[in-house]
């Protein structure tokens, strides 16, 4: 399986396409970066209209290197599944379209071990994404902007809320988003090999996945009581931007911030739970289809 | 000579398409075995079905006296095939091609083995291209490197001909024979060529609309003795009543041609006889039965009962 998998990544590593995704995060993000160099004061103004009225302060000096990787990850977060369908929904038609994929079978391995191959494959390449997102968001902004506590904007219903973070206790709360995006951004991967199988060509299956996570994100969206009830509790993307809770910070009575604290655990834990129960039914559908499957290309 | 393969009553069915119908048939070690059909016979679907790409709805397959269905990584590790087109990464170089596929046979490679496998081939100066830039001839035959990379026991080679100029073709009979020959191995090849089949095959089957039609040596299936002998005369229907009339009776075949299954040796005699019944000949033209019987069922319609022989 190793075997297997250091080709697989060797693979990934030789086409060409698997740096647009690099690059075009690399570029969005230093798009953002220069924007908020150049003109912070009307960037934060147009970001933060929800609160003008509510909050007087001098939004200029809450932009540090932790406040532009957040607000670049609010951004960067809803494309990056475009990106990982790039490389992840290629995984099997891709093959079918070269041809090579009569040959992978009638190698000595099973249909089970290619696609569980293909599945590692496609979430590796999500971590080192959003490895590189981090790097390029955080770091890069940090060297830019520099560090410093970090204020959080936050609408909860009809009320705006500005939650502070000290700056010894956001690296931490970065990582555990950046881990549970990788989740997230997993089930992307897995739903894109899942459509793989049915195509011989990676174009469908990249347009499918796309179509598949605005349509749910939408229904996610909509405030219907019926919706709410039955339809979003089971939607992946009700789930995607979930990594937010590491950045709602608990409070006391007296409203202020408890360093080290979460907001709402439970709620993280759950969507986590969901994600997780997402990849293993997607691949498990990918691993039973793929057994069945004739290969006629 | 043990059977390496061997297929009993093996049927494919694609909705209301039969593919393969009640097929059976038997490798032996150290053949190389023509599988011969017309496109669309059941050819490839048959080889598919051997590397377990496509799931027979009915019959067994057993290579190396293991049943394909429980060992089939197995017997894969054991078994080298190219089909249909040799499609590699186009983006990777012949080497890393190589390197790949020999390590996903689960072998252990060095530069050394690697370059001498692609040397074999005729590819060692180009190593280190992208495939993209290769001729279809030398995919041709980094595909024919893939498929020995690993020293199977077995080859299998899906009309291996196919988009090859005359030289690549002989390139390839040549590399065929010397698998054999050479190095022990056997070969189950296709093709929907007789021709080609006859040059390098020791066995061969003929099937069609994925039944079986004959199968055997090639020797048999192709002896003098099925020769079919066309005549043409002044006048045919003088003659036909004239050869009626002899021994030659027993061997004329129906139909407004004066045609004749027998063994070729025996044409001089038949000549000299006619020639004796003042028979004005125009042309006598000599093929193998079971080429005219392969081009009928290329060109004939409907339904080809299968070859007496």
């Amino acid at each position: 399986m190793l075997n297997l998998l250091q080709i697989e990544l060797f693979k990934i590593s030789r086409r060409p396409r698997t740096y647009i995704a690099f690059a075009a995060i690399t570029a969005i993000v230093f798009i953002f970066q220069f924007a908020f160099k150049a003109d912070g004061e009307s960037y934060m103004n147009l970001l933060l209209q929800s609160v003008n009225d509510t909050f007087e302060f001098e939004k200029v000096r809450a932009i540090n290197g932790y406040f532009m990787c957040y607000i670049i990850l609010n951004t960067l977060l809803i494309q990056v599944p475009i990106l990982v369908a790039l490389i992840a929904a290629d995984s099997i038609s891709g093959e079918a379209n070269m041809g090579t994929l009569r040959l992978l079978i009638s190698k000595p391995f099973s249909r089970t071990q290619l696609i569980l191959v293909k599945f590692a494959a496609a979430t590796i390449f999500t971590l080192l994404l959003l490895l590189w997102m981090a790097i390029t968001s955080l770091l890069f902004s940090l060297l830019i902007f520099g560090a410093d506590d970090m204020l959080i904007f936050r609408s909860k219903g009809d009320e705006s809320q500005i939650l502070l973070i000290t700056k010894d206790d956001v690296v931490w709360r970065y990582l555990a988003a950046f881990a549970y995006a990788t989740v997230a951004l997993t089930v992307i991967a897995a739903l894109s090999l899942l459509l793989s199988i049915f195509a011989e060509n990676s174009i469908g299956p990249i347009i499918a996945t796309v179509c598949i996570v605005i349509v749910c994100t939408i229904i996610s969206n909509l405030d219907v009581p019926i919706i709410d009830k039955n339809v979003k509790p089971f939607l992946f993307t009700s789930y995607l931007v979930g990594w937010k809770g590491f950045f709602y910070i608990a409070t006391t009575s007296e409203g202020i911030p408890i360093k080290g604290s979460i907001e709402n655990w439970p709620a993280i834990r759950k969507s986590l739970l969901i994600l997780l129960l997402h990849i293993g039914i997607l691949v498990a559908a990918a691993v039973i289809i793929f057994k069945r499957k004739d290969i006629l290309s | 000579m043990s059977p390496i393969i061997r297929v009993s009553h093996l049927s494919k069915h694609f909705k209301d398409t039969r593919a393969v119908d009640d097929l059976s048939f038997t490798v032996n070690e150290g053949d190389v075995y023509g599988f011969l059909g017309q496109n669309g016979a059941g050819k490839s679907t048959t080889i598919r079905m051997l590397l377990s790409l496509v799931a027979p709805s009915g019959g067994e397959i057993v290579i190396f006296e293991k049943k394909l269905s429980t060992h089939r990584s197995e017997i894969l590790r054991r078994v080298g095939a190219v089909i249909e087109k040799p499609d590699l990464y186009k983006y990777l170089s012949a080497y890393d091609n190589l390197s790949i596929f020999a390590r996903m046979s689960g072998m252990k490679v060095t530069r050394q083995l690697l370059m001498k496998q692609l040397q074999m081939v005729g590819l060692g100066e180009r190593a280190g291209s992208k495939v993209r830039t290769y001729s279809q001839g030398m995919k041709q035959r980094l595909g024919i490197a893939v498929a020995l990379v690993h020293n199977p026991a077995l080859i299998i080679l899906d009309e291996p001909t196919n988009g090859l100029d005359p030289q690549g073709i002989a390139d390839m009979r040549n590399l065929i024979l010397k698998l054999s020959n050479e190095l022990g191995k056997t070969v189950l090849i296709s093709s929907h060529l007789l021709s080609e089949i006859e040059m390098i095959a020791n066995r061969m089957i003929i099937i069609h609309k994925g039944k079986k039609m004959v199968e055997g040596r090639v020797v048999d299936l192709l002896d003098p003795a099925h020769s079919l002998i066309q005549i043409e005369t002044h006048d045919n229907d003088a003659a036909k009543e004239k050869l009626q009339q002899t021994k030659w009776v027993s061997f004329l075949q129906d139909g407004k041609q004066i045609s004749l299954m027998m063994n070729k040796d025996e044409v001089p005699q038949l000549i000299n006889d006619l020639v004796a019944m003042n028979v004005e000949l125009m042309s006598v033209n000599s093929s193998h039965s079971l080429e005219n019987y392969f081009l009928s069922l290329t060109t004939l319609p409907g339904d080809v009962e299968p070859f007496a022989n």
